[in-house]
């Protein structure tokens, strides 16, 4: 499902470049569970950047759901982010939308659900995350940690063929954060999810198939969870 | 999909725009502000090219003669009557009659300030203006020193209405001559006339007496039915000498408004207060929309991450922008009506808000708001995805 084969990647230009990530190359599979880890400023959000979508790779190879996007057009990297679930460590939800309002964002991007489909899906997603009782809320009245809960059903509620999380349990109590690891196993084993999970939470670590670990911009060696 | 159909039957850009009520309602008043301006602005214009050719307007004649020089009303040059006489020659014209006008110092019998008034002589035989009351009343002229007076001139004059309703004769002092009013009319005033007066051609010559006898300022011909008067027009431009113009009514009418839109600065000024009011409200719009987005980039860079196109945001703010021109064309189009009915009732002025200009000024709220959202746009464009996850 994602494919990094040699990619490097910089930022800035002229004599301010700066090459952030060294010749990555890894592999994700469909139902497979990684886990990212390294110390600030080692290259992981670039990575997720990347594997998401969200800018083209400059450098060597990076497929996406099939799609190559070295080079990509905006329009090509719009398409594959549409079947990308992503999990902010800054929830960011629409402050002048309600709860519900916000989970049913994750939807309409995507083509072929009705308002219908859309609110009952955001309303199941908000019951999963315990969210329930505050759907009509705003998101302003919410603590960090449910803030944080609406931005993971807002991930989930399109069912993704890909999940990046970033963080995703960092504002939760231990109960809620089992709940979304359970969640994102599910998601792996029954929907042939791949994930790339950026994390320090060891209820993650319990599920993960393997451990990437990034220093400097280079992957080092890979474990087992 | 589009944000608009999808998250709410309420849309994102109303949500978004009304979340700070404060804000909001500063931006409608600006929007509101702005086309309040310009449709006083085209109103007052609107008035001066009216009111600058209601006399016009009720000339009795398809074809007129005026001297080449004649500028506007209130600067006519005049021509030799025996140009009417030869007009009225040509076998389509069926009647010709002078008409002259004057300005001349009006005393107001109350306060004893004088104030110019527009004269009007005529032919007490030969009905010169298709104005109701007029032909009626026309006869009354036949006696010296005796006028018409319109109803509608401005009141320094000091004439009320109430007292011409009667029938009783009115005294007043028109360049140090006794005058008696006998009639009324309406008409109304103008930017260059305050008000008017008709007299019969004799009496009119009385205030002004350098003015040679036998010259007329317009010349009004009324065609035979039937006859091709653009035709006839061109006939008579060709045998008349050069010294007199021949004109239809409408291009004697559309002569006049050309005058007061290029040859005074009245146009000009006019046209800039439109432009200045639309610019204060694009600015206000633009940083109402500038101001919005900026706060909300974030959510306008995840909208991005989750898969929605620049379009889809893009049309976010545009709807913005329209939300805020209908509201405040609206509130603006009711607050200018009752600012037309204070400012008419001022200044004596045809102020109407037409469709033809509440369409315009629909239309220029629209641009305007349109302009400042494009321009608020490039901050959206800015949003970066990928920054949501650094």
């Amino acid at each position: 499902m994602i494919r990094l084969d040699h990619v490097s990647h910089y930022y800035g230009a002229g004599c301010n470049r700066r090459q952030v990530l060294f010749d990555v190359s890894a592999n994700v599979a469909a139902g497979e569970i990684v886990l990212l880890t390294g110390p600030s400023g080692s290259g992981k959000s670039t990575l997720l950047t990347l594997a998401g979508a969200l800018r083209s790779a400059q450098e060597g190879s990076m497929t996406v759901l099939e799609t190559e996007l070295r080079g990509a057009s905006p329009d090509t990297l719009i398409r594959v982010r549409r079947q990308i679930g992503y999990i902010f460590q800054k929830h960011n939800p629409l402050d002048c939308l309600t709860v519900l309002q916000n989970v049913e964002v994750g939807l309409a991007a995507r083509d072929g659900h009705d308002r219908r489909t859309a609110l009952r899906r955001a309303a199941e997603m908000l019951e999963v995350v315990g969210l329930s009782a505050c759907a009509d809320r705003y998101p302003r009245q919410l603590s960090g940690g449910q803030q944080q809960r609406v931005a993971i059903a807002r991930a989930l509620v399109g069912r993704p063929r890909i999940l990046l999380p970033d963080e995703p349990t960092a504002s939760l109590d231990s109960a809620t954060g089992g709940e979304v690891a359970t969640r994102i196993r599910e998601l792996a084993r029954q929907g042939g999810c791949a994930a790339i999970v950026v994390t320090h939470d060891h209820r993650i670590l319990q599920i993960a198939d393997r451990v990437l670990q990034i220093e400097d911009g280079r992957l080092g060696a890979a474990g087992i969870a | 999909m589009g944000i608009w159909c999808t998250i709410s039957p309420v849309p994102l850009a109303w949500r978004q725009l009304t979340q700070h009520h404060v804000r909001f309602a500063a931006a409608v008043m600006g929007v509101t502000f702005a086309v309040v301006l310009v449709l006083m602005q085209l109103g007052f214009r609107g008035a001066l090219y009216a009111s600058a050719v209601r006399l016009h307007e009720h000339l009795a004649a398809d074809l007129v003669l005026i001297n080449p020089q004649y500028a506007y009303l209130g600067m006519s040059k005049p021509f030799s009557q025996r140009r009417l006489y030869q007009a009225r020659a040509h076998p389509a014209v069926a009647s010709a009659t002078p008409l002259s006008f004057d300005l001349a110092p009006w005393k107001n019998p109350k306060t004893g300030l004088t104030r110019a008034i527009l004269v009007i002589g005529v032919d007490p035989a030969a009905p010169a203006l298709e104005l109701p009351g007029v032909t009626e009343q026309l006869y009354r002229t036949r006696l010296t020193d005796t006028l018409l007076f319109d109803a509608d001139s401005r009141p320094e004059f000091g004439v009320r209405p109430a007292l011409l309703q009667g029938g009783e004769r009115f005294v007043a002092e028109l360049a140090q001559r006794r005058v008696f009013i006998s009639g009324a009319f309406h008409l109304g005033t103008g930017f260059a006339v305050d008000g008017n007066t008709i007299a019969s051609r004799s009496t009119f010559q009385r205030p002004f007496p350098n003015r040679r006898e036998g010259l007329i300022d317009v010349g009004l011909l009324r065609l035979r039915p039937g006859v091709d008067v653009d035709a006839v027009r061109a006939q008579l431009a060709a045998q008349l000498p050069k010294d007199v113009e021949v004109l239809t009514t409408a291009g004697f009418i559309a002569r006049e408004q050309k005058y007061w839109a290029d040859a005074t600065p009245i146009g000009y000024v006019f046209a800039v207060g439109v432009i200045i009011g639309l610019a204060v409200g694009a600015v206000i719009v633009y940083l109402v929309l500038f101001v919005n987005v900026s706060e909300r980039l974030p959510e306008y860079a995840t909208l991005k991450a989750i898969g929605f196109t620049d379009r889809a945001l893009f049309s976010v703010v545009l709807q913005q922008a329209i939300i805020l021109a209908a509201l405040g064309f609206t509130l603006g189009t009711l607050l200018s009506r009752g600012l037309y009915a204070v400012a008419a009732d001022a200044t004596h002025l045809p102020l109407n808000l037409t469709p033809t200009t509440g369409a315009l000024v629909f239309g220029l709220t629209l641009l305007m708001c349109g302009v400042s959202g494009a321009a608020a746009l490039r901050k959206v464009q800015a949003a970066d995805p990928a920054e949501v996850f650094a």
